[in-house]
């Protein structure tokens, strides 16, 4: 190894000192000479027929360059969204709407401010229809969404949970049988998992640039993925992807929100196109809501089966998941994900149910965990009240079901395989760090001086990094736009003629710091200082290929590519150093911005003498091209599966059910870590968002599908004074999925964290006789629980 | 109409409309981008900027409503090439992520530093309250802003090694 080891250390980042003086360049601060804004117009009905549109009056408004309907764009299709499962967004609605603010015309004018004032005077006739916004009326057909066809589109089983590629035995032995003895409890909740809105601060955005001479375009997009967004363009227009360039610059958050291709995307392209002239449109923080995807939204029932002893025999979960009006990116795989870790990090029998239903509402597709977060809560809501009615410390029942470490890889019962996990091992270390025994007495003796205190715990499994391309085609597929049908990573490594160093990578990141941290995998590899590397990203023109960043994949599978890419530029670049140093490649090593001979650190040529060297191929050793750069594509075997224990103390008042949060403690294992301060961050960013939905967001529709919270005033975003400082700690397990032994961790902390909160708010109130509060455990709902309990 | 306001020390006249919004004339009309737009209630704080000494929500001001004051955007707040103990703060801490809210979200620091020198956690919280962040859950941010308090008070400040579990 060399003496500038970076990996594992504590590195300020990269991105910040442009950050923190205002220099980020987003979407909005991206000029383009002779741009127009684009304004849409959107309907205030969750369904209903379009019997006209008078745009006349639009386009005569002052300053308007155009006015464009369905008409204008129903050559190129629907919305090219990526699972094809339901029916497909149309660009702008044609004949009918599906829920609130569905785009139905788009005016392009001088300004915002004049577009604006257009678009309140395009007039639209509409005659609305029948809404179904509960989730079990649309799931009883009771309103069909789309036509005649049923709300359901598909319901995700445990075994054959994709017809016909995979197809297991039925993964449930016996748990009707156990149902059935005389030893057993069974108990069971229904429970929600409501709807949110990512929210990401800084709103979409986008600016198209046509330019008709080359037959190219430009978009700039506030994307997780814009090398998707490169495919769908290039699909829709019909021009080939080395036409078309998307830059996500910098990206003000990101949470699933911006992992999809959007109609707007598409839109802006095709107005520039139209209209000669560079094409902008930002999201007002109201239109986020209807014009951008939501996230959960699930009712469910989870049921457990076990004996007094804590062994657990069976556990059963079946969902109504909401899929909102049309199909996205990730929709129907949302609950499917949600599905691979539905058993958490148990051994006993599981039988799933999850149905994937349309309502006339916007659509949902991945927010920060998509489907973990939901599977976990209902998994660790049951099991902790399992141990309650039959009287065992929640802990002690989750450890008497694990998988234990002898028995990785684990083969999961719907045909996964889990690479490396030490749950016990894990547990404890939470548990003695917060002295588990004192914390319980402490909380016993508030709670004899009439106060409630509740302790909650949550232990989980994730599975991230994809991905493996044996899961290639199971609907993770962007093989229709021409992109590679597997997860796969890229990164490019290349040494610069005066010895510095350029990374290009396929991620699309949006805070998560993958400047510094691949930096630091590169500085490790060539003794290159941090300084003299330059990391890019989020270009599609800048690689062949390039996933993005979601779903907690961007280190075990571009961090690989990347670490590969090093290693092979170390190789070459070893050959040549040996050759100006008349040494052998084997004894070249590389530190502090040279390569010595070993063990005679004089014996040295500077990295900037290697690549003049390798520029200049007549003085390189014979055979040995020019050059020094290497790209790879690096193809994971098999998913990564973090995980983590959490555990809160909470304050309920009993007056007005106000809940309290003291402390927060997390021990997360996500394999090695290359920079623990980015990681930790993560998980702050993670366990946020997840006490969050326990306790104060909630996307709410009325019956006639209006969205009530589009507005940041009735949307309850925890602010600075609702949360308290986290406590983290790690337990490191390396994953053998990739050689960094990395696993992931973007996701992590929501995962864990806001089953946490609810377990701790019922455990201050179960003595009370409260067994479930749905969440967000606002004060009202709280004190309701308490009052209905009394009764 | 006619408005003459000084940013960041340079003193700007233009002819805006009556209806441009502060934020608005400084991202569009000055070209100082480092201010965002995060929602259009006044709620998020990505747009805060400090005027005559206060901390304001630009997308709440009209341009003419700053005639003849003085205002302060995040270009504004480093000596020269020596960042502001805040910005350096932010660096030092991870106060930021994405670092959409890191603007609006140094203002109101620097703005609550110059009222408050030596701010309990508590404070912090609330100063900062008119500004969300939803990438960093807060933690770093207030462990930056008492980075940035310890060393305004020649104090030794503790960066993220401090606290990184290992
Ligand atoms: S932009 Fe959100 S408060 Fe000003
Ligand atoms: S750093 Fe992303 S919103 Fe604060």
């Amino acid at each position: 190894m060399t003496s500038t080891s970076v990996m594992g250390g504590i590195v300020r980042r990269k991105e910040d000192p442009s950050l923190i003086q205002g220099k980020g360049a987003y979407v909005d601060d991206v000029k383009r000479t002779g741009e127009l804004a684009a304004v849409f117009v959107r309907s205030p009905f969750a369904a209903a027929t379009i019997t006209s549109i008078d745009i006349e009056a639009a386009k005569a408004a002052p300053g308007v360059h155009a006015v464009y309907t369905a008409d204008d764009v129903r050559h190129l299709g629907p919305n090219p969204a990526q699972v094809a499962v339901g029916t497909l967004r149309p660009l702008l609605a044609d004949g009918a709407v599906k829920h609130v603010g569905e785009a139905v015309a788009m005016v392009v004018a001088e300004n915002r401010y004049l577009a604006q004032d257009a678009a309140d005077l395009v007039f639209v006739d509409y005659e609305p229809g029948e809404v179904v916004v509960d989730l079990k009326d649309a799931f009883a057909d009771k309103v069909k969404v789309h036509g005649d066809a049923s709300n359901i589109l598909l319901t995700w089983h445990g075994h054959g949970w994709w017809e016909g590629v995979i197809d297991l035995p039925d993964p449930s032995p016996g748990i009707q049988e156990a149902k059935e003895r005389d030893d057993t409890v069974t108990v069971s909740l229904e429970m929600v998992n409501q709807r949110l809105l990512p929210t990401a601060i800084e709103p979409r955005a986008v600016l198209a640039d046509w330019n008709s001479g080359y037959g190219s375009v430009e978009l700039w997009s506030s994307s997780q993925i814009p090398h998707a967004v490169a495919g769908a363009v290039g699909v829709t227009f019909g021009i080939p992807s080395n036409k078309v360039r998307v830059v996500a610059p910098e990206v003000g958050g990101g949470f699933g929100v911006k992992l999809n291709v959007y109609p707007d995307e598409i839109l802006v392209c095709f107005a520039s196109k139209e209209l000669g002239r560079p094409v902008r449109w930002t999201e007002t923080r109201r239109e986020a809501g209807f014009a951008s995807t939501q996230g959960r939204g699930w009712v469910g029932t989870a049921t457990i089966t076990g004996t007094a002893d804590g062994k657990i025999l069976g556990y059963e979960l079946e969902a109504i998941c909401d899929m909102g009006a049309y199909s996205h990116n990730f929709t129907v795989a949302v609950p499917l994900l949600g599905l691979f870790i539905a058993g958490g990090q148990y051994n006993f029998p599981t039988s799933y149910a999850l149905h994937c239903v349309v309502t006339n509402t916007q659509t949902t597709d991945a927010y920060r965990g998509a489907g973990r977060p939901e599977a976990a809560y209902y998994l660790e809501r049951i099991v902790d009240h399992f141990a309650r009615e039959i009287g065992m410390d929640p802990a002690d029942v989750r450890k008497a079901n694990y998988w234990k470490p002898e028995d990785f890889p684990v083969q999961t019962a719907i045909g996964l395989t889990m690479d490396s996990g030490d749950y016990e091992k894990n547990l404890d270390a939470l548990l003695d760090r917060v002295g588990y025994e004192d914390l319980k007495a402490k909380r016993d003796a508030a709670r004899a001086e009439g106060r409630l205190l509740g302790l909650g715990l949550s232990t989980y499994v994730e599975v991230c990094g994809f991905g493996p391309s044996a899961l290639a085609g199971l609907g993770f597929s962007w093989g229709a736009y021409g992109l590679p049908t597997a997860f796969n990573g890229s990164g490019v490594v290349r040494v610069q003629p005066d010895g510095t160093c350029t990374v290009t990578i396929g991620t699309g990141p949006s805070g998560q710091g993958h400047e510094t941290t691949w930096a630091q995998i590169v500085s490790d590899g060539l003794g290159i200082a941090m300084d003299n590397i330059e990391v890019h990203h989020g270009d599609s023109v800048d690689l062949p290929m390039g996933i993005g960043t979601f779903g907690s994949r961007s280190i075990a599978v571009d961090g690989t590519a990347t670490f590969e890419a090093t290693a092979r530029v170390r190789k070459k670049a070893a050959i040549i150093a040996g050759h100006l140093l008349e040494a052998a490649p084997e004894d070249i090593q590389f530190a502090d911005g040279r390569a010595h001979v070993a063990g005679s650190p004089d014996r040295a040529v500077e990295w900037g003498q290697i690549a003049e060297s390798a520029y200049q191929p007549h003085t390189l050793p014979e055979g040995v091209e020019g050059g020094l750069e290497s790209s790879v594509v690096f193809s994971p075997p098999n998913a990564t599966w973090p995980f983590g224990s959490h555990m809160a103390l909470v304050e309920v008042d009993p007056e007005t059910g106000d809940v309290d949060l003291l402390e927060y403690w997390a021990t997360d294992d996500c394999g090695n870590v290359i920079n623990p301060m980015i990681v930790d961050g993560q998980l702050h960013g993670g366990i946020a968002q997840g006490i969050a939905q326990a306790l104060y967001e909630e996307a709410i529709y009325d019956d006639m599908g209006n969205l009530l919270t589009s507005s940041m005033a009735n949307y309850t975003l925890p602010v600075s004074t609702s949360l308290p400082l986290f406590s983290l700690d790690r337990t490191v397990t390396p994953t053998d999925v990739n050689p960094l032994g990395v696993k992931g961790v973007g996701e992590a902390g929501t995962i864990g964290s806001a089953q946490t909160i609810v377990n701790a708010v019922v455990d201050a109130v179960a003595h009370l006789g409260v067994r479930h509060i749905d969440m967000p455990l606002r004060p009202k709902r709280v004190w309701q629980a308490i009052q209905d309990a009394k009764e | 109409m006619e408005v003459s306001i000084t940013v960041n020390g340079a003193k700007h006249s233009s002819e805006v409309e009556p209806r441009l919004l502060l934020v608005h004339y400084l991202r569009e009309v000055l070209g100082l981008t480092g201010t965002h737009v995060g929602c259009d209630t006044g709620y998020c704080g990505a747009c805060t900027v400090i005027v005559d000494g206060i901390p304001i929500k630009s997308c709440s001001m009209l341009t003419v409503q700053a005639d003849g004051c003085e205002v302060r955007t995040v270009e504004g707040v480093a000596n020269g090439p020596e960042l502001h103990p805040v910005q350096e703060g932010f660096w030092e801490c991870h106060g930021l992520q994405c670092g959409f809210c890191t603007p609006g979200m140094i203002m109101s620091s620097v703005a609550l530093l110059e009222r408050n020198a030596n701010p309990s956690e508590t404070e912090i919280r609330q100063g900062i309250e008119g500004n969300l962040c939803r990438c960093t859950g807060y933690h770093n941010i207030v462990k930056s802003v008492q980075y940035a308090g310890a060393k305004m008070r020649g104090e030794d400040p503790k960066g993220a090694s401090s606290e990184v579990a290992s």
